[in-house]
């Protein structure tokens, strides 16, 4: 999925180290295609028990509707490696997070899926945190952040992973392109195991 | 394996993640990230099926189905293998996986095979797990093969496709982080515990960036299998990979196994691997040393693994923490966990162990609840489940009759799988409920939506099901 430049509303969630199993439950993982995954988002902060949505929870308020830049706290997406949280968030309109770092796994998780890992200053971050509905402006060539009426900061990104979402470059076929650096490394790197055998 | 790389001389001194890093490299663009070829593809129902479907889509083959193995555990029923499998998305993601793995080519190790266990069990009991080798599945425990000295870490569902298709990974080197524990451990204090201290002290994000190499003469001292307790839960502490080089104990697990070199490969094998070892002098971007004597058995009060104390301590007071949202994070884990601040954990009343996972469910880890269990009973009001980590594990410990140590007692001896660790088969706690688990999270609903865990070791965990309290096992006569 491409990515330029998005502005939106942000939706706040103040909570560090947010796992992967909040972002969404392992009874969801038993899934064998992507579809309706985006149910499972953060279901049970979301939910009562009873499914009735619990109206103070931020993605739930009526005036965050739409919001595609998701603040939160430090260490988002520690835990398992499931990509069906990146997916998860995508399918409910989330395009970018902003938080302070993000585990390894989620964030190259997120790369691969459309959805901006942005990391941003404390002092930054702790202006987003106290700003829930704030407008935001990401501009990924540039890679920078810009809040409405403020500061502009730029963030960091892996060189390689902003042009694949800048150009669209799929990865795989990248990949598949050095088909002849493989082989060579093959013969030159014999298997020490065969699971066929 | 690629002598020529590793053997080269080099000025630099370098560390056993180096080496391998160095000798894995099939290419490295301007700008792009390196493209690392993996030697151990690991797979499993739950983080493949999209993976094989890109495949279809595209047209792709597995490229190496012969460094490519599979296996059921995180959506199997842990129930008699005779039953059938009653949720019906778990049983179509197992024929799904079947299926997968008979369209293209992949060695299966199903729901009724001999071989069948925890992804990170089965690769090491098999001696598919080497030194020096890349390792990846779609499992963020991954690192638990580290403890052979590999570099071994997990991979998302995309990178399942990419590994399937190219046997590469697009990879930017992590930092080094130098892991040091010394001195030996007291009784009743074991690896798991050095491990819940690691994370205690350095956070959940502490690692974040990294790969652990984990050093000193405790590690040195530890067997594979505790070794792989420590390695596994290096993505606790924020590292995607964690590793021990290999040494004397890592050869004596290997040899005869399966899938290692036998005769004369055998003996170039061991001669390679033994050039593995971070060089005298090889840096580290950061490092934590860890005095042994000073460890306790450790347990978890709240929602993530870095929430620890030794088992004399208290549940820590958010009135002592300053930033504000670590703050409220506290407030919110212990309204979670309803624990009140300053209280011990010790005598706390629970409902449910759990001995399993691929973090304690080796035969060592089973032997060591038995040691507790043995003569005793399971308090009336406790649920007890031993869940094997594989069927080898699982025949060993029958042939060691610790299953019937652990039936007698009143504990429940099942099949091997990941079962109450996250919670996806049907075994689960209930809202409300406590368990002492030998698991490696205890994230909120980790184990059943509204359960509550507390991380613990599997001396702990069998003598806390004793009491039915948690238990300090050293204080247990």
């Amino acid at each position: 999925m491409k990515f330029e430049k998005l502005e939106s509303k942000i939706v706040v969630l103040p909570v560090d180290n947010i796992d992967t199993d909040q972002i969404i439950p392992a009874r969801y993982l038993k899934a064998i295609t992507m579809d309706g995954l985006g149910e499972g988002l953060f279901v049970d902060w979301r939910k009562n028990a009873d499914g009735t949505l619990k109206p103070d929870f931020p993605l739930n308020k009526p005036e965050n509707k739409g919001a595609q830049i998701l603040v939160t706290g430090d260490n988002f997406g520690c835990g398992s490696s499931r990509e069906h949280a990146p997916w998860a968030l995508v399918q409910n309109g989330i395009r970018a997070v902003v938080s302070t770092s993000f585990a390894d796994i989620f964030k190259g998780n997120a790369l691969k899926n459309g959805l901006l890992p942005v990391v941003v200053p404390t002092d930054i971050h702790k202006q987003l945190i106290a700003s829930p509905g704030m407008k935001v402006a990401i501009d990924l060539a540039g890679q920078t952040l810009t809040l409405a009426g403020g500061p502009s900061v730029d963030f960091p990104i892996d060189s390689f992973a902003k042009r694949c979402m800048l150009d669209g470059v799929d990865e795989l076929g990248y990949m598949l392109q050095q088909e002849s650096a493989i082989a060579a490394f093959e013969t030159r790197h014999p298997a020490s195991i065969d699971t066929l055998a | 394996m690629n002598n020529s790389t590793l053997n080269k001389p080099m000025t630099k001194p370098r560390t056993i993640v180096e080496k391998i890093w160095d000798s894995h490299v099939v290419s490295q663009e301007p700008g792009a990230p390196a493209l690392l070829f993996i030697d151990l593809h690991l797979t499993h129902e739950v983080t493949s099926p999209q993976a094989f479907q890109t495949l279809r889509d595209r047209g792709l083959k597995v490229r190496r189905p012969d460094l490519t193995i599979a296996t059921m555990d995180h959506s199997t029923p842990t129930t008699s293998r005779d039953l059938p499998v009653l949720d019906p998305t778990g049983a179509a993601q197992l024929d799904q996986m079947e299926k997968n793995c008979k369209d293209f080519g992949v060695r299966l190790y199903n729901r009724m095979s001999d071989h069948q266990g925890i992804v990170h069990i089965i690769g090491p009991e098999q001696g598919l797990t080497q030194p020096g080798m890349t390792i990846v599945c779609g499992d963020s425990h991954t690192a638990t093969h580290g403890a052979f000295g590999a570099l071994a870490f997990g991979i998302g569902t995309s990178q399942v496709g990419h590994v399937l298709a190219t046997q590469c990974l697009l990879q930017t080197p992590s930092q080094s982080y130098a892991i040091r524990v010394n001195g030996a451990l007291k009784p009743g204090v074991s690896a798991k515990d050095v491990i819940l201290a690691v994370i205690a002290k350095i956070g959940i994000g502490g690692g974040t960036g990294c790969v652990f190499e984990y050093l000193g003469s405790t590690i040195r001292g530890l067997s594979i299998e505790e070794r792989m307790t420590v390695c596994n839960m290096s993505i606790e502490g924020g590292a995607r990979a964690g590793l021990v080089a290999p040494d004397d104990t890592t050869y004596q697990y290997l040899n005869g196994r399966e899938f290692a070199p036998k005769g004369a490969a055998w003996d170039a094998a061991v001669k390679h691997w033994k050039q593995l070892p971070s060089d005298e002098g090889a840096t580290y971007a950061r490092e934590l040393t860890i005095d042994a004597g000073e460890l306790e058995p450790m347990v978890t009060f709240g929602t993530n693994p870095g929430m620890g104390i030794p088992i004399s301590g208290a549940v820590p007071d958010p009135a002592s923490v300053s930033d504000p949202i670590e703050k409220s994070d506290l407030v919110k884990a212990l309204k979670y966990m309803d624990l009140e601040p300053g209280k011990p954990l010790q005598g706390h009343r629970i409902d449910v162990v759990f001995v399993g996972s691929c973090t304690n469910s080796r035969i060592s880890d089973l032997r060591a609840a038995a040691s507790v269990i043995k003569g005793r009973k399971v308090n009336p009001h406790v649920r007890m489940l031993v869940v094997p980590g594989s069927q080898q594990v699982k025949h060993q410990a029958e042939a060691e009759g610790l299953d019937k140590i652990f039936r007698d007692a009143g504990a429940d001896f099942r099949e091997a799988g990941c079962s109450m660790c996250l919670a996806m088969n049907g075994d689960q706690l209930e809202p409300g409920e406590y368990s002492v688990s030998t698991s490696n999270r205890n994230f909120e609903g980790r184990q059943g939506k509204g359960g509550r865990t507390f991380l613990a070791s599997p001396l702990t965990a069998a003598a806390s099901a004793i009491t039915g309290v948690v238990t300090d096992v050293r204080k247990l006569v």
